[in-house]
């Protein structure tokens, strides 16, 4: 490996291409924890995202009023407004109302930290759209499929865990994974309040190389394979849920 | 028989218009107050043991408002440029996209699908940096200004996006059109501006003002890269204020209204776009 990152610096002192994050064991380290950030902070929003849209379309189909008036309210905000604005007033404006803990070196810091109110800020983003796509999913499912469950004695939480939800789910496939790409796309917000993900580290190290055309280049050749891989994986999931004849 | 003739028959009764579907029928004007309340007295409540003689966060955002309305302006006003320039720059992309001939359509395709991976924030700092702040034209040299840069920067994820509804819009069109063209001899450039694009512009305006809702959401992230529009405005409003920290809900909670006021009526409106139009496609 050594030889390939000699390389690198040959190709720096020849043609003044300047690639630090592969030749520079400091600044490689720090590009990989950037990138590992990135795909740990997308995974958790993944996750989140997908346990409040599941739990919210359960809520929109309440029977009552006011449990789906908030649920809806919590949606068209959240749709509705810009993802960093959010992102602002759930680091900077919650997060400072919130009490503060000692840390270890005797000193105040805030409860949570910048990773975990991106973590929630960005959950809630992609939850409001996941919620919407499940609501649609569960719609698609026949009527008369939950009647008859019921009819078998299912509770309403079993008919939900169990026949609405595995059913809506292929239907909602697409949409879904359109929407986890985008959450995907969307952590890079997070450089705003400072998590060290991807594009803040590229940010620092252009910042002590003056390397910007350079790092601009790699970082957008970065994304597009991160979510050109993502996508075509999640395309391949979709052929595999395909049955025939089914839409 | 006259007018003192009275029935309670519903058959005798003239005729009532139906009542038209209002395009906001979740929200009603009452709605703004628990909104806008939420809003503003989250902080003051949480600070009200501090019991300080400094002015109510209220009245130091009123004194502000303007300004930050002002920053709002600009917001639309790039949004409304990215648009326009994302929109033609994608509808030729688009149709690039179905050229008949394979390298072009390669090309085009490898465009959209680069800009349409590449996060919006990412694409803003390329078109930051890279850009010239000013370009020399015959000895002329003409300035870029941060603003122009992030229409550029913002316009090129819109163009990607476009060229895809373009694409989509054509594809999602019955093949018989095509053929029935054919049959008439019409030739392809004529089939597609007579025949098959007038059609798509219906299928086409539903996702397209969705997509300006999402730019108009994005404009934000000029802030980052340091254009003076609202965010900007707000962060340089709170540390002239001295940095008081039962400012930042009100503040932050006014630019989110902002944006929501604006926004949720289009996609109220896209969504009846989309039922209207269903029935008919």
């Amino acid at each position: 490996m050594d030889a390939v990152y000699d390389w690198f610096r040959v190709l720096y002192d020849e043609t003044g291409i300047n690639l630090p994050f592969l030749y520079d064991s400091y600044d490689r380290n720090r590009m990989f924890q950037g990138f590992l950030t990135t795909i740990w902070l997308s995974l958790v929003c993944l996750f989140f995202s997908v346990i409040i849209g599941v739990i919210g379309a359960w809520l929109q189909g309440s029977s009552f009023k006011w449990t789906r008036r908030i649920v809806n309210g919590y949606i068209q905000i959240f749709r509705n407004t810009p993802p960093l604005v959010q992102l602002y007033f759930f680091y900077f404006a919650i997060g400072t109302i919130l009490p503060r803990v000692e840390n270890d070196w005797g000193g105040q810091s805030p409860i949570l930290g910048s990773f975990a109110w991106a973590a929630i800020s960005l959950s809630c983003f992609a939850g409001a759209f996941n919620v919407e796509i499940f609501r649609s999913g569960i719609e698609a499912v026949p009527k008369s499929t939950v009647e008859a469950a019921e009819a078998l004695g299912f509770t309403r939480v079993q008919i939900y865990r169990d026949i609405t939800l595995p059913l809506a789910f292929r239907v909602v496939l697409p949409a879904l994974n359109n929407n986890l790409v985008n959450l995907v796309k969307t952590t890079t917000l997070a450089y705003a309040i400072a998590v060290p993900e991807m594009l803040y580290e590229a940010n620092q190290i252009w910042s002590d190389n003056v390397n910007v055309t350079e790092m601009m280049i790699f970082m957008l050749l970065a994304y597009f394979f991160l979510v050109g891989i993502l996508v075509s994986g999640m395309n391949r999931w979709e052929r595999a849920m395909k049955i025939p004849g089914y839409g | 028989m006259g007018a003192a003739y009275k029935t309670d028959l519903p058959v005798m009764m003239a005729p009532k218009a139906p009542e038209r579907e209002p395009i906001l029928p979740h929200l009603r004007a009452w709605h703004i107050v628990p909104l806008v309340a939420l809003c503003l007295l989250a902080s003051p409540l949480a600070f009200a043991a501090e019991h300080d003689i400094r002015q109510p966060s209220l009245s130091v955002l009123v004194t502000w408002a303007p300004l930050l309305m002002k920053g709002f302006i600009f917001n639309l006003v790039i949004s409304v440029s990215a648009m326009a320039v994302g929109t033609f720059a994608g509808a030729i992309l688009g149709l690039g996209q179905l050229s008949p001939s394979a390298p072009i359509r390669k090309v085009a395709w490898l465009i959209t699908q680069f800009f349409r991976n590449a996060p919006w924030l990412v694409l803003l700092f390329f078109a930051m940096f890279l850009l010239p702040f000013q370009i020399s034209f015959f000895g002329l040299s003409i300035p870029l200004p941060d603003w122009f840069k992030a229409i550029i920067g913002l316009s090129l994820p819109v163009m990607a996006n476009v060229s895809e509804i373009v694409r989509g819009a054509v594809n999602s069109l019955p093949s018989g059109q095509w053929e029935a063209a054919n049959s008439l001899a019409f030739s392809r450039r004529q089939t597609m501006w007579l025949i098959i694009l007038p059609q798509c512009v219906k299928r086409m305006l539903p996702p397209w003002m969705n997509l300006y809702s999402i730019l108009t959401m994005a404009t934000v992230l000029a802030s980052i890269v340091g254009v003076n529009e609202v965010m900007t405005l707000t962060g340089q409003a709170l540390a002239s204020e001295g940095g008081r920290p039962d400012l930042l809900a009100p503040f932050y909670g006014f630019v989110l209204l902002l944006f929501f006021i604006y926004c949720y009526p289009i996609a109220r409106y896209t969504v009846r776009l989309e039922k209207k139009f269903a029935v008919i496609g």
